[in-house]
């Protein structure tokens, strides 16, 4: 069985592990990368495409902020811009419980260089008179918008291998090890060996890490999308609401896509299906939000697999057990946003030993060690 | 036992007939205000015609059928105007839309009878108003007694073509023209194999002649070029001869189809698996020939199961029955199991010689030109997607999904069901790919549009 040797291997082709592949062949690194499926197959290829930062942990700013610079360069980057528009998120408030969320949000804001915006009732209701009478409140960040997740992995896998990286589809992998010098990796009958292991296999990452001995508490998140007919185009905005249980936008070809609730998945297989209970609640409070939808068709629905973490962000860092081997995976529902940013960050651990954003949060040690 | 029937045409009725005798009370299900499916569609209550004069040849068939439907409503929970929209097969469960509200309604097992659309192929000026499917302009006719226009071409190939033709004529609206992309010769060469179908073989050879003896224009072996005309109005059809002589027609409307499809984005979303039919050219749900799919407690029968026509449908309808009671360890006739077996098994090879006899155009699919549109809800042209097979900045499109992630073909209103064979021929040929090898487009519910508003009590 032949073996091939590469600096660099990758496991799963999502956002961060294309965006790794990328920033690493653009500084001369091989690396492989290594796809179960198509690039981008999984949740960087089918969620919302919310391109957003109002509303993260303080912890992710950082790495948004990067990431945001990224996506302002998309086109040269990647050929193309993804459908990235600079839309503004407005994010609202239907109870003076959700007001008060949005006005400590701004503290945050403030202090990681965040522009935004705390909109009151009557403004609110003046700038955008489609709302529903039910919103109060509402916070713009006007440096957020969208993009579509369909094209930005498979673009910028299309640039990483045009930098040099080789990308392996329908490349599932099956088997891991460490000699204490190199990484052994297997896909079915296929075997490589590096020095460094990156772990982007998004939900899967949990799968990779126990394989290290690193057993996170990872469970798979399926948010509950759907999507209209084309109608006149008059939300500019991406909307979302304090505690997340609906968020629309709107693109100028007309269609509005909604999110809301969770549907099915089985990793194992990989699948997933929206539930049609949540498509029901998620459409009611989308007219309730902007009511002028109602009598609007809903023309398909669906969801998707990505990693969550009981505390809501990714473990992205150093692994504790074994050497050069860096996890990125369980972005618990918001890492379209974050994923250039994130290649870029892997690329500067393996080069550089050091990144400029503050990783502590992410550490994997926070569970490990617990358990330990 | 909660049976769900889906569908009150020639399968779906034959179905519930056998449930029903078994002592069952099926939750019955179609989306139309009446039963009879696309073969016997019934006009609206307020129009009332001559089952003779609406069903021609089959008029005894369409009135047996609709006795039995009309017989079978009050033993059946019967929901018309009812859309299923979704299926999950692991709580067995449907969703449904009926008059503007929605509901869930739980099953223990599941007969789905969808039947079939129309094939299309693209031709340039095909979205013009004045153009309809071959399908759709049969349907106005027989539910609302009008023709699609005064000079009206019937493009295409297959039964549906001749037979429309005939009943045109027989309603007074004689056809401009009938336009067959199959050639005379082809049809000749295939004709032995069809002797098997006894009765329909020859209502068939006797539409093709009462159309010919009518004095009404044949052309076969043609190429479409365009469907020509100014804003809103068709004004003629340009088309290539056998012999490749331009031509082209006057007329006012066209109506084109190229045989059917099953509609089974329900046995879709119910996991069954497809393969690729080459004679039908149709990717078809995995089923026996008594109508189980892979999936518990799923079964299939009819058009929707893999194109067979009305008389396979009743039959496929009444076996899938017996073979859902059957496993349910309820007593079945053997004799009539039987005797369906060997009346199926007989028919599926008419339909095969049916098939070879008027093939899908591929060609033409495939040679459709760069600016046309394929993808009408999206707008998507057949340029773009050669586009998306060739090397745009996201890679390659090797498979039809991912063509529609990247183009959005199929994304649209009606989720690639007119679009769908046309556009995998399309990126095939940019892939130089069979098109079996390029896999088909992904159902995703709902099957058909839902409105938000009926959600937001
Ligand atoms: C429906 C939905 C909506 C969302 N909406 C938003 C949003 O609006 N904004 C936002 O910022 N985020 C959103 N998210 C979250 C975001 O999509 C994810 O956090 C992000 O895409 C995760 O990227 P990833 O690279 O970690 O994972 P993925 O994109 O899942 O990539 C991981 C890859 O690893 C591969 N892989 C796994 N195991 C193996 C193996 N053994 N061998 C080889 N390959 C393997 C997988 O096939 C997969 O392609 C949403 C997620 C979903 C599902
Ligand atoms: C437009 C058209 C015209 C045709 N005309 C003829 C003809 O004149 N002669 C001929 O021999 N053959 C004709 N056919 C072929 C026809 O498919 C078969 O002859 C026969 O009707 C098939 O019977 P079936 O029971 O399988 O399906 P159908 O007769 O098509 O019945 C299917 C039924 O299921 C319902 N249904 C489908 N999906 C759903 C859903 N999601 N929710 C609720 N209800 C649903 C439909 O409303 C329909 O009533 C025609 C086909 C089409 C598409």
């Amino acid at each position: 069985m032949s073996v091939t040797d590469t600096e660099v291997l990758i496991i799963g082709a999502g956002g961060a592990g294309t965006s790794a592949a990328l920033h690493l062949a653009q500084r001369g690194v091989p690396c492989v990368l290594l796809e179960r499926g198509l690039v981008g197959g999984q949740a960087s290829g089918v969620n919302y495409g919310g391109v957003r930062q109002q509303g993260r942990h303080p912890a992710e700013l950082p790495i948004a902020r990067r990431s945001m610079a990224l996506w302002h360069r998309l086109v040269e980057i990647a050929g193309t811009d993804a459908e990235f528009t600079v839309s503004g998120h407005l994010k609202l408030a239907r109870t003076p419980e959700e007001e008060a969320e949005l006005v400590a949000y701004l503290d945050v804001a403030r202090a990681y260089d965040l522009p935004l915006r705390l909109v009151g009732r009557n403004a609110l209701h003046v700038d955008y008179p489609w709302l529903g009478p039910k919103v109060i409140a509402g916070s713009l960040a006007p440096e957020d918008g969208a993009a579509n997740p369909r094209l930005l992995v498979p673009a910028l896998a299309r640039a990483a291998r045009a930098a040099g990286a080789v990308i392996e589809e329908h490349a599932k992998v099956t088997e891991l090890a460490f000699d204490g010098t190199l990484f052994q990796v297997a896909a079915g009958e296929r075997r490589w060996r590096a020095a460094w292991l990156l772990n982007t296999a998004g939900f899967w990452g949990g799968t990779v890490a126990a394989a290290f001995d690193e057993a996170v508490p990872v469970q798979p998140l399926s948010p509950n999308m759907m999507v209209t007919e084309p109608i006149r185009y008059f939300i500019e905005p991406n909307l979302g609401v304090v505690g997340g249980n609906v968020y629309l936008r709107q693109i100028p070809r007309g269609n509005v896509i909604i999110g809301g609730g969770h549907g099915v998945s089985d990793p194992a297989v990989p699948w997933s299906r929206p539930a049609a209970e949540e498509t029901r609640a998620a459409m009611a409070l989308a007219t309730a939000l902007v009511p002028s939808l109602a009598g609007a068709c809903v023309i398909r629905s669906w969801s998707g697999i990505d990693g969550e973490m009981p505390d809501h962000i990714p473990v992205i860092g150093p692994s504790r057990t074994t050497p050069r081997l860096i996890h990125a995976f369980g972005f618990s529902g918001h890492g379209f946003q974050l994923g250039p940013g994130v290649g870029a960050i892997l690329s500067e651990l393996v080069l550089d030993g050091a990144t400029d954003v503050p990783l502590a949060p992410f550490d994997i040690g926070r569970w490990t060690a617990r358990a330990a | 036992m909660k049976v769900a029937v889906v569908g009150a045409g020639p399968a779906g009725v034959r179905a519930v007939e056998q449930l029903v005798a078994a002592g069952l009370t099926p939750l019955w299900l179609d989306e139309a205000p009446d039963g009879g499916g696309r073969i016997y569609q019934r006009p609206p209550a307020q129009l009332s015609r001559d089952a003779r004069r609406l069903y021609g040849f089959e008029a005894k068939r369409a009135t047996a059928l609709h006795a039995t439907l009309d017989a079978l409503k009050a033993h059946a929970d019967w929901r018309p105007n009812t859309l299923v929209w979704h299926i999950d097969p692991h709580r067995r469960r449907l969703e449904v839309l009926s008059a503007g509200t929605q509901a869930t309604l739980d099953f223990d097992a599941a007969l789905l009878c969808t039947g079939a659309m129309d094939r299309v192929v693209p031709v340039p000026g095909w979205t013009r108003p004045g153009v309809t499917t071959l399908g759709a302009a049969q349907i106005a006719l027989k539910t609302q007694g009008c023709a699609i226009g005064d000079k009206v071409v019937l493009l295409g190939t297959g039964p549906l073509l001749w037979l429309l033709a005939y009943q045109y004529l027989k309603a007074g609206a004689r056809p401009a023209a009938v336009l067959d992309t199959t050639a005379f010769a082809h049809k000749a060469r295939h004709a032995p194999g069809l002797l098997a179908g006894g009765a329909v073989f020859w209502k068939g050879l006797y539409y093709m002649a009462a159309v010919r003896a009518a004095g009404v224009p044949v052309y076969e072996g043609v190429r479409p070029r365009a469907i020509t005309g100014a804003g809103d109005q068709v004004s003629g059809l340009a088309f290539e001869t056998a012999r490749g002589a331009a031509r082209t027609l006057a007329c006012d409307a066209v109506a084109l189809g190229w045989g059917l499809k099953p509609e089974a984005q329900l046995a879709d979303l119910a996991g069954v698996p497809f393969r690729f039919d080459a004679d039908q050219h149709n990717w078809l749900p995995e089923r026996d020939i008594a109508g189980r799919t892979p999936v518990p407690g799923i079964y299939l029968a009819g058009d929707g199961a893999g194109i067979g026509g009305a008389d396979v449908a009743e039959r496929a309808g009444a076996r899938a029955a017996l073979a859902l009671l059957e496993d349910t360890g309820r007593p079945v006739p053997q004799d009539t199991v039987a005797a369906l077996d060997a009346a199926l098994a007989r028919l599926a090879g008419f339909r095969t010689a049916l098939e070879r006899t008027f093939p899908f155009p591929a060609d033409l699919a495939r040679a459709v030109p760069d600016a046309t549109l394929v993808c009408r809800c999206e707008a998507i042209t057949a340029g773009d997607l050669r586009a998306a097979g060739g090397t745009p900045a996201t890679g390659t499109a090797r498979e039809l999904n991912r063509a529609k992630a990247f183009t959005r073909l199929g994304m649209g209103r009606c989720q690639g069901r007119v679009c769908g064979p046309a556009g995998a021929e399309i990126l095939a040929a940019a892939l130089n790919r069979e098109v079996a090898a390029i896999g088909r487009l992904r159902g995703q519910p709902p099957v058909k549009p839902v409105p938000l508003a009926e959600a937001a009590e």
